[in-house]
C-alpha cells in the first residue's frame, strides 16, 4: 500500500512537469517543476529540456535569464495570469505556510505575509481557518493610491513593491481592505547577500512596506511557492489562470473545473477589488479546527479567542 | 494731520507695546526652544532606529502625526477664511484682528505638512512625490493642493503687509537699525500710498482673498478625500470632505479667538481688540459650533441606523465607555455644547468665557481628529487576532508626544520671531476713515 501510494505521487509530479512545463517559459532554455527533495550533495531541481527531457540541475542554473530589468519586473510574464485557489475544507492551522515564508523572505520576527484567521461567519455556523495571502488584486486599491508607482500591478496579475521607490507613506496599508501588508518598522535584522529586486523582496528595507509577491522570482524557474510547497495538507494550489491549470505540489487541477465544482469564491467580492485568490468553502473537512488550536503558544490561542469583542456585548 | 501722519504715530504706539522682550517672554522664548530641541532628538531617533520607536504597528498605522497634521491645517482657516471672507464682504471691525488670523494661517501651514513628513517610512526619499509622481493618488493632490495653499496665504499675508512695510520704512521715531530699515524697504517694494498703487493693491487683495477661500475648501477635502477614499468604516463617507471643511474653520477660529486674547493681554492692546470683536467671532464660532455639531449627528445617525457590521465595530468603540466612549462624548457633546453656551448666551458671553469656549473647542478638535483616525485603523475588515498587544490598541510613545509638542512649541516661537518683524495689528488700515461706516453695528 505505501509502495503504491510513493509511485503515485511520483506519477503526479511528472505529471505536474509536464503540466508545469506548459505554464512557465517563454521559450528559454529550462522549464522546471516543482522542487524535488533536497539530495545531500547540494539544491537540485527537476526540469523539463526543450525537447521533453528530464533533468536534474542545479538550483542556481535553474535562474538561467540573469536579473530581469526593472522594465520587465513591472511587465511581468506576457500571456499569464497567475491566481491561487485555497482549499478551507483542508486547513488546520499548521502554520507551515506562514513560517516557510517567512522563512525564505527572511522576515523580521513577528512578521507574516501569510496571515491565518479564525473566522466564523455567523454564530450558527462553525468556526474554520483562513489562511490569507495578498489576493493580487485585478483592481487592486493598494495600487491606485500609491503616490510614486512603488506598488504596481504587473500583466500576468502579480502585485508587486518596489523598495527602492516607496517611501513609506503607508497609504497603500490604509486602502487594502484586507490588511495583506506589513511594515518594516526597524531595520530588517537578517541581511542576505542578495541584490534586492521587487520580485524576490528580498533583503527588506527600512520604512517601506512588505507583502506576499507570489514569488515570481521562483516561478520564473519554476518552483512553486513556498507556502504551497510547505503545506502538510496541500491546501494552497498556485498555477495560470489562462493555462487553466494549477497545482499543490501533489496534484494538477484544471482551475476552470476546480473552482466550478468545488464552488470556489472570492473573499468580499462586493468590495469590486476582484481578488486573484479563490477559496473552496469549509465543507467535508478533513480536520475539526479545534485541530487548529493544538500546537499554538497560549498568547497564540488567547488572541484567536478575541473575536469581535464589540459586537458580541451589543448583541449583534 | 494727515493720514499718513496718524498711521505713524499709531505705528509709534503699537510698537510701544512691543518695544523690549520681558523677562517673561525671554524665558519663554528660551523653553520653546527647549521644548523644540528635544523634539529634534526625537526626531533623529525616529530617523536613526525607525518608526519602531513611535506607537504605530500594522493595524494602526497613522497615529497622532496624522492627528497632528489635519489639527493645523485645519487651524489655518482662521486667516484663509475669517480673513477672506470678512475682506471680501468689507466688514469695518476685522482690521485690527485679521493679521494675527493670517499669521495663524502661514505658520500652521508651514508645521501642519511637517507630520507628513513625520509619518512617512522614508523621509529621506520624500522627493519621489516629485520624481515619480501619480495624480491618482489622493497624496498628490494633498502636495499640490497644500503648497498652492502655502503661497496663496503667504501672499495675501504679504500683500496686506506692504503698506505697514513702508510705513515703517519712513518712519523716523522709531529706532530701527538700518540694516532692519533696508529690509524693510525691500519689502516695501517702492509703495508710497500713490492713488493707483493703493488701487492695485487693493484689488491684488481681494482677488487674493477671492483665490484663498476655495483653496482653503479644496485643500480640507483632498485631506478628507485621504480617508473618504479608501474603504474603511469611519472613513468612507460622502460627507467628509465638507465635514472637514466645517471641522477645520470651527477650530481656525477657535484659534484666532485664543490668539486675541493672548495678544489682547500680554501686549496690551486693548484699545485695538476690543469686546466687540470676542463677541463678533464668538457669534461666527456660535454658527460654526451649530453647523459641525449637525454634520457630526448626520454622519454617525447615518451610519448607526444603517447598521452594517464593519461600520457598526468602529461605531460601537466610540460609544462603548469601555473603549473610546468618554473621549468621543467629551469631543462630539461638550466640545460643541460648551462653546456655543459661552458665545451665544449673552449671559455667559465675555472675553475670557469666550476665550475658554474656544480652548475648549480646540482640544476637542484634537480629540476628534485622533477618534477619527485610530478607532477606524483599530477595526481591520478581518478580525485583528494579532497576539502582541501593540498591534491591537495604539498608544502613541513618547517620541510622537514629543514631537507633538514641539510642533506646538514651535507654533508659539514662530509667533514670537514673526511680531519682531510686523506690526501686528495692520496700522496702516486702522489709520483709515472706515469706507462704509454706517455698515457697522454698534448694538449686540
Amino acid at each position: 500500500m505505501k509502495n503504491k501510494n510513493a509511485s503515485r505521487r511520483k506519477f503526479l509530479k511528472l505529471g505536474l512537469a509536464a503540466g508545469a512545463s506548459a505554464l512557465i517559459g517563454g521559450g528559454s532554455v529550462l522549464s522546471a517543476i516543482s522542487k524535488v527533495n533536497k539530495p545531500a550533495g547540494g539544491d537540485k531541481v527537476k526540469m523539463l529540456s526543450p525537447e521533453g527531457k528530464l533533468m536534474e540541475v542545479d538550483r542556481g542554473h535553474a535562474l538561467c535569464c540573469g536579473v530581469p530589468t526593472s522594465k520587465e519586473v513591472r511587465k511581468g510574464i506576457p500571456g499569464r495570469h497567475f491566481v491561487m485557489v485555497i482549499d478551507l475544507s483542508k486547513c488546520r492551522n499548521a502554520r507551515k505556510c506562514v513560517s516557510a515564508c517567512s522563512k525564505m523572505h527572511f522576515l523580521q520576527p513577528g512578521q507574516e505575509y501569510i496571515k491565518v484567521f479564525l473566522m466564523q461567519d455567523s454564530e450558527d455556523t462553525s468556526p474554520y481557518w483562513f489562511p490569507k495571502p495578498c489576493f493580487h488584486c485585478d483592481a487592486p486599491a493598494c495600487v491606485n493610491v500609491c503616490p510614486v508607482g512603488a506598488t504596481f500591478k504587473r500583466e500576468d496579475g502579480v502585485v508587486l513593491i518596489d523598495n527602492e521607490r516607496c517611501i513609506g507613506c503607508k497609504f497603500c496599508m490604509a486602502a487594502c481592505p484586507y490588511s495583506s501588508r506589513v511594515f518594516n518598522w526597524k531595520k530588517p535584522g537578517l541581511k542576505p547577500e542578495a541584490n534586492y529586486s521587487p520580485e524576490s523582496s528580498v533583503p527588506q528595507k527600512i520604512g517601506t512596506v512588505g507583502k506576499c509577491d507570489f514569488c515570481p522570482d521562483s516561478f520564473v524557474s519554476g518552483i512553486l511557492p513556498d507556502c504551497v510547497t510547505a503545506c502538510p495538507n496541500g491546501v494552497y494550489y498556485f498555477g495560470d489562470k489562462n493555462e487553466d491549470v494549477v497545482t499543490n505540489g501533489v496534484e494538477a487541477l484544471r482551475f476552470s473545473e476546480l473552482v466550478k465544482n468545488k464552488s470556489a469564491y472570492r473573499y468580499m467580492e462586493e468590495l469590486g477589488t476582484r481578488p486573484s485568490v479563490y477559496y473552496l468553502p469549509p465543507v467535508d473537512r478533513s480536520f475539526p479546527y479545534e485541530r487548529g488550536f493544538e500546537e499554538l503558544p497560549e498568547e497564540m490561542k488567547k488572541a484567536y479567542k478575541v473575536k469581535r469583542a464589540h459586537l458580541k456585548k451589543f448583541k449583534i | 494731520m494727515s493720514q499718513q501722519e496718524i498711521a505713524q504715530q499709531k505705528l509709534v504706539e503699537i510698537f510701544a507695546h512691543f518695544g523690549k522682550p520681558s523677562k517673561f517672554s525671554k524665558g519663554l522664548f528660551i523653553f520653546l526652544i527647549l521644548i523644540v530641541l528635544f523634539a529634534f532628538y526625537a526626531l533623529i531617533l525616529q530617523m536613526t532606529r525607525g518608526q519602531i520607536v513611535t506607537g504605530m504597528r500594522d493595524y494602526v498605522i497613522w497615529g497622532i502625526y496624522e492627528v497632528n497634521f489635519i489639527f493645523f491645517i485645519g487651524i489655518s482657516y482662521a486667516g484663509a477664511m475669517i480673513s477672506g471672507i470678512l475682506h471680501l464682504l468689507h466688514v469695518e471691525w476685522r482690521k485690527p484682528i485679521i493679521r494675527i488670523a493670517e499669521m495663524i494661517t502661514v505658520i500652521s501651514v508651514l508645521i501642519g505638512p511637517l507630520y507628513v513628513l513625520l509619518s512617512m517610512g522614508r523621509m529621506d526619499r520624500f522627493l519621489h512625490i516629485f520624481e515619480y509622481g501619480r495624480i491618482q493618488s489622493p497624496i498628490v493632490w494633498d502636495v499640490i493642493a497644500i503648497t498652492t495653499y502655502l503661497t496663496c496665504s503667504i501672499l495675501f499675508l504679504y500683500l496686506a503687509l506692504i503698506r505697514d512695510y513702508a510705513l515703517l520704512r519712513d518712519n523716523q521715531e522709531l529706532k530701527i537699525s538700518s540694516f532692519r530699515k533696508k529690509i524693510y524697504r525691500k519689502l516695501a517694494v517702492t509703495y508710497h500710498e500713490l492713488p493707483l498703487q493703493k488701487k492695485l493693491l487693493n484689488r491684488g487683495l481681494s482677488v487674493m482673498s477671492a483665490i484663498i477661500i476655495p483653496l482653503a475648501v479644496l485643500v480640507h477635502s483632498v485631506l478628507a478625500w485621504i480617508f473618504g477614499m479608501t474603504i474603511r468604516p469611519g472613513w468612507h463617507s460622502t460627507i467628509f470632505a465638507p465635514y472637514f471643511v466645517i471641522a477645520a474653520v470651527f477650530s481656525g477660529t477657535a484659534v484666532l479667538i485664543i490668539a486675541m486674547w493672548i495678544f489682547r493681554k500680554y501686549y496690551h492692546l486693548e484699545e485695538y481688540i476690543t469686546e466687540k470683536h470676542f463677541k463678533y467671532i464668538g457669534l461666527i464660532l456660535l454658527v460654526l459650533a451649530g453647523l459641525y455639531g449637525y454634520f457630526t449627528f448626520s454622519e454617525y445617525l447615518t451610519v448607526w441606523y444603517g447598521s452594517e457590521t464593519w461600520e457598526l465595530e468602529v461605531i460601537y468603540k466610540l460609544f462603548d465607555f469601555s473603549d473610546y466612549g468618554a473621549w468621543f462624548y467629551l469631543a462630539a457633546f461638550a466640545g460643541v455644547l460648551i462653546p456655543m453656551l459661552f458665545t451665544g448666551i449673552p449671559f455667559f458671553r465675555n472675553i475670557n468665557t469666550i476665550t475658554i469656549g474656544a480652548v475648549i473647542a480646540v482640544v476637542c478638535m484634537w480629540i476628534k481628529r485622533y477618534l477619527i483616525i485610530v478607532p477606524t485603523l483599530e477595526t481591520p475588515l478581518l478580525p485583528n487576532q494579532d497576539y502582541r498587544p501593540e498591534y491591537v490598541h495604539y498608544h502613541a510613545s513618547w517620541v510622537e508626544w514629543s514631537l507633538t509638542a514641539g510642533g506646538v512649541a514651535l507654533f508659539f516661537l514662530f509667533f514670537m520671531i514673526f511680531i519682531r518683524f510686523m506690526p501686528i495689528i495692520p496700522v496702516a488700515d486702522i489709520s483709515e476713515v472706515p469706507e462704509n461706516k454706517e455698515f457697522i453695528s454698534e448694538k449686540l
